[in-house]
């Protein structure tokens, strides 16, 4: 007998749409999640409405896909009808799992940004400092409004209750095959679903699964960090062992490695493992102990380690790429001095 | 009783654009707006990260267009560093970049644009307007075909980026990796039958399109989808169509030069107009000043993309593309064109150049040197960087500024789209004051409407992802006191 269909709907909150490229990368395999799935809510594939979406009964959609950051009220405000309507809801890509580049948008605020686009960039001539309004009414009087846009981004689960996570930026076609194996076997009665909060990749280190991994008997142990503008990457060797920052001791596999296979080291955009709290402090704990280590190491001066550390420009940039707004420290207040 | 008519196609639900059609006491439209929704401020938090990294950032300001802002990044990082990639490098760059112009631009003919609407045809049901039904109408082969050449042009760009979405191939002073010898008879294989494809997408336009009277009428209709306005775009030394390098060249709307410049001459001509009502911003032309959202030679507006770049260029550079190109010019009536869905065919045959290009660049023994970058010498360093490029959807300006620890200081940014914004919010009013009149209006705006600003393949909004004919727009019709009295939907 044919099991009942399952239902999905899509959604994007702030998002370069890298993620409906990655839906559309399905291709073929579209067909195969429609042989289980009826899509009953996605502005990209169907014509729906948001009042048809919000006139469905509260849990009545199966599984809800968010992707993108939460950063003006529209993105908060369809996050929470997503949850209402969705019984499981999947934060899709990096940006929803954790703010993703978006969110570096945290080191600075609202007015900062504005000033920066309508007043600062050299091209803009906004001599009456015109900027954006949530509601404004033009001489006729006609009224036209606006998303508000917030002072913070925020990744999903900081606004409504998530149920997985997909990382990456954008999710990869072996992920999205993954999902779908999910859902067909559930669908099927062959498997219960993952426990609640699951990211749904590999819980090892990218390093674990590196095409490059010089092996654990090899300790790695660099002098001096390098830049791609400095020196030529040796395509088959080790990045950190070359000196040049990796995050792939403290980024989840997964992904199949695709930044190293080209020959450009990792950025960290699929997150964590589930074992760490803070991506960005896993990545300086990995560094400290690779960096400047010696027989001798115990006798470096406190100089000596500024010295060291003083040679990562932006790390904050760098170690919290894509994951600002689920680390520790969430939100700069300062900015940084340069 | 002024009326408002709030047409909207995204906004609820993509966050994204939205328009406000407001009406004056006789039913007529008095005003349109096409709103952008949203911002998320790259100008900003780019601001002290490495300008190393920031080819690999920006890709993230778009996802269906990554590798637009991935080259125009890394020129611009190669002004900051002085340093000039070898020649290898560029043509790798430019081998990826076409691969990307084929995937943006044949998504759009066969899933998003003309195909659905000319080749299913704009009165068929909204369910069959989509790719799947231009499949159905020219046969399970060319469907097949339509999907393995996309797939040609996501795979090359899979080989030199790693990722077809967000790639981190092109860096200061070249390109990440070479390739091998394997990889070029490979690229040159889904080269040759992209070309072939490509010369079978002008066919289509042929067959579909031009020669069916009822659509080359619609096309060449002054009435709605029409607009004599400056255009820009990049052009080489001999005024040929230039997608990576070159100079900006801006024609009047008798087809009159009346601006070439270097891109890094940019801030002398070009300027951003900020309105209250909108997140994104209005470039213009700074020699004639903003004046509005009006066209004519007086008017600050320029368009862009594929209806500009044809429009400013003398020619492209591959054979069978610029056959191609003479014959729009012939049976649009000659340059400039100003018909807005012509928009349409100009893309079809920047996608045979493009194919072109790529077979030419494959058939070129350097192609596979390994020396495919510079590492820059500090002595060289400037600290500043700006370069123009073409990207699929218009011009395309990264401009950046850095300290000298290599950290970025400030940025500008102007996006392809920006470049069409002004003219696609006179698209749409124009359509809106053709299409009601004295208060009337029917369902028929929906697909007039739509098809105005679409011609412009705009990347701001999910509207270019949705399946034309579902895309879901809806016209609320308020009564003077605001109060909500009709809702048209599509059926």
């Amino acid at each position: 007998m044919a099991k009942k269909k399952i239902s999905i709907a899509l959604k994007r909150g702030a998002s370069c749409v890298g993620c409906d490229i990655a839906v559309v990368n399905f291709s073929e395999h579209l067909f195969d999640l429609l042989k289980v799935a009826d899509i009953v809510f996605s502005p990209t594939l169907l014509d729906v409405k948001y009042e048809d979406l919000r006139k469905m009964p509260d849990k009545s959609i199966t599984i809800g896909l968010y992707h993108g950051a939460v950063r003006n009220s529209d993105n908060e405000e369809f996050a929470k009808i997503m949850r209402e309507k969705c019984q499981v809801l999947i934060a899709y890509g990096a940006c929803a799992h954790m703010g993703g580049i978006p969110g570096l948008a945290n080191v600075s605020n609202k007015e900062k940004i504005f000033k920066t686009v309508y007043k600062d960039t050299f091209s803009t001539d906004n001599p009456d400092d015109i900027v954006p309004l949530t509601e404004w009414v033009d001489k006729r009087g006609h009224k036209l409004t606006l998303p508000e846009f917030y002072d913070e981004v925020y990744a999903l689960d900081d606004i409504v209750d998530v149920d997985y996570y997909v990382p990456a930026c954008p999710p990869t076609h072996d992920m999205n095959m993954q999902i779908l194996s999910l859902i067909n076997d559930w669908v099927e009665g062959k498997r219960e679903l993952p426990p609640k909060g699951t990211v749904i990749a590999k819980e090892k280190t990218l390093c674990d699964e590196c095409p490059r991994n010089p092996g654990k008997e090899k300790n790695i142990k660099i002098e001096k960090i390098r830049y791609i503008t400095e020196v030529e990457a040796d395509p088959d060797k080790c990045f950190l062992e070359q000196g040049i920052l990796c995050l792939g001791p403290a980024t989840r596999a997964g992904c199949g490695a695709p930044c190293i296979e080209a020959n450009m080291p990792c950025r960290g955009c699929m997150g964590p493992t589930s074992i760490v709290m803070d991506q960005g402090c896993s990545m300086l704990s990995a560094i400290a102990s690779i960096l400047g280590i010696s027989e001798n190491e115990i006798e470096l001066s406190e100089e000596d380690i500024e010295k060291f550390v003083s040679q990562m420009k932006d790390p904050l940039g760098c170690f919290y790429r894509f994951s600002l707004p689920k680390s520790l420290l969430r939100k700069a207040v300062k900015d940084r001095e340069v | 009783m002024a009326k408002e008519i709030m047409i909207d196609p995204v906004t609820r639900l993509e966050g994204h654009a939205k328009i406000d059609v407001f009406l004056d006491n006789n039913g007529d439209v008095e005003d349109a707006y096409f709103q952008i929704v949203e911002l998320r401020g790259f100008e900003e938090f780019c601001k002290g990260r490495p300008v190393e990294e920031m080819p690999r950032i920006v890709t993230r300001l778009c996802g269906v267009c990554p590798w637009a802002h991935h080259i125009a990044s890394s020129k611009a990082t190669d002004g900051v560093y002085g340093v000039k990639p070898p020649s290898t490098g560029l043509k790798l760059r430019e081998l990826g970049y076409l691969a990307h112009f084929l995937e943006s631009h044949l998504e759009h003919i066969y899933a998003l644009g003309p195909a659905p609407d000319f080749i299913v045809g704009p009165d068929a049901p909204p369910e069959k307007r989509n790719v799947f039904g231009v499949i159905e109408k020219v046969g399970l082969d060319i469907g097949k075909r339509v999907i393995q050449n996309r797939a040609y042009a996501v795979k090359i760009e899979d080989m030199l980026g790693g990722k077809s979405t967000h790639p981190v191939y092109s860096i200061p002073g070249g390109v990440s990796h070479s390739i091998t010898e394997e990889d070029r008879g490979e690229i040159l294989k889904m080269g040759e039958s992209l070309v072939n494809f490509c010369l079978f997408t002008i066919d289509v336009v042929d067959k579909f399109i031009l020669k069916n009277k009822k659509f080359l009428d619609i096309i060449l209709s002054k009435d709605i989808y029409y607009h004599r306005t400056n255009y820009i775009g990049l052009v080489d030394d001999e005024n040929k169509m230039a997608i990576y390098e070159g100079k900006f060249r801006v024609v009047n709307p008798e087809g009159k030069e009346i601006l070439k410049f270097k891109p890094e001459d940019y801030l002398k001509h070009i300027a951003e107009h900020v309105e209250p009502w909108t997140y994104l911003k209005f470039p213009y032309l700074k020699d004639k000043g903003w004046k509005g959202f009006v066209d004519g030679e007086e008017s600050g507006v320029m368009r862009s993309a594929p209806l500009g770049r044809l429009n400013v260029s003398e020619g492209l550079k591959t054979p069978r593309a610029q056959e191609a190109y003479e014959r729009y010019f012939e049976v649009l009536g000659g340059k400039p064109v100003h018909n807005t869905l012509a928009f349409h065919w100009a893309r079809a045959i920047e996608c045979l150049y493009a194919a072109e290009r790529i077979v030419e660049l494959c058939n070129d023994p350097e192609i596979t040197d390994k020396k495919v970058r510079n590492i820059p010498d500090p002595g060289e360093y400037r600290g500043e960087g700006i370069s123009g490029i073409e990207a699929p959807r218009g011009s395309l300006i990264h401009h950046y500024k850095a300290d000298k620890n290599g950290l970025m200081t400030e940025l500008n940014l102007i996006v392809a789209t920006a470049f069409n914004y002004a003219g696609m919010n006179m698209s749409v009013k124009k359509a809106a004051k053709a299409l009601i009149k004295k208060g009337k209006y029917d369902q028929g705006i929906l697909n007039m409407i739509e098809m105005a600003f679409r011609a412009y393949d705009p990347c701001f909004s999910c509207a270019t992802h949705s399946l034309p004919g579902t895309m879901p727009i809806m016209v609320n019709i308020f009564n003077e006191k605001g109060k909500l009295v009709d809702v048209i939907k599509r059926k």
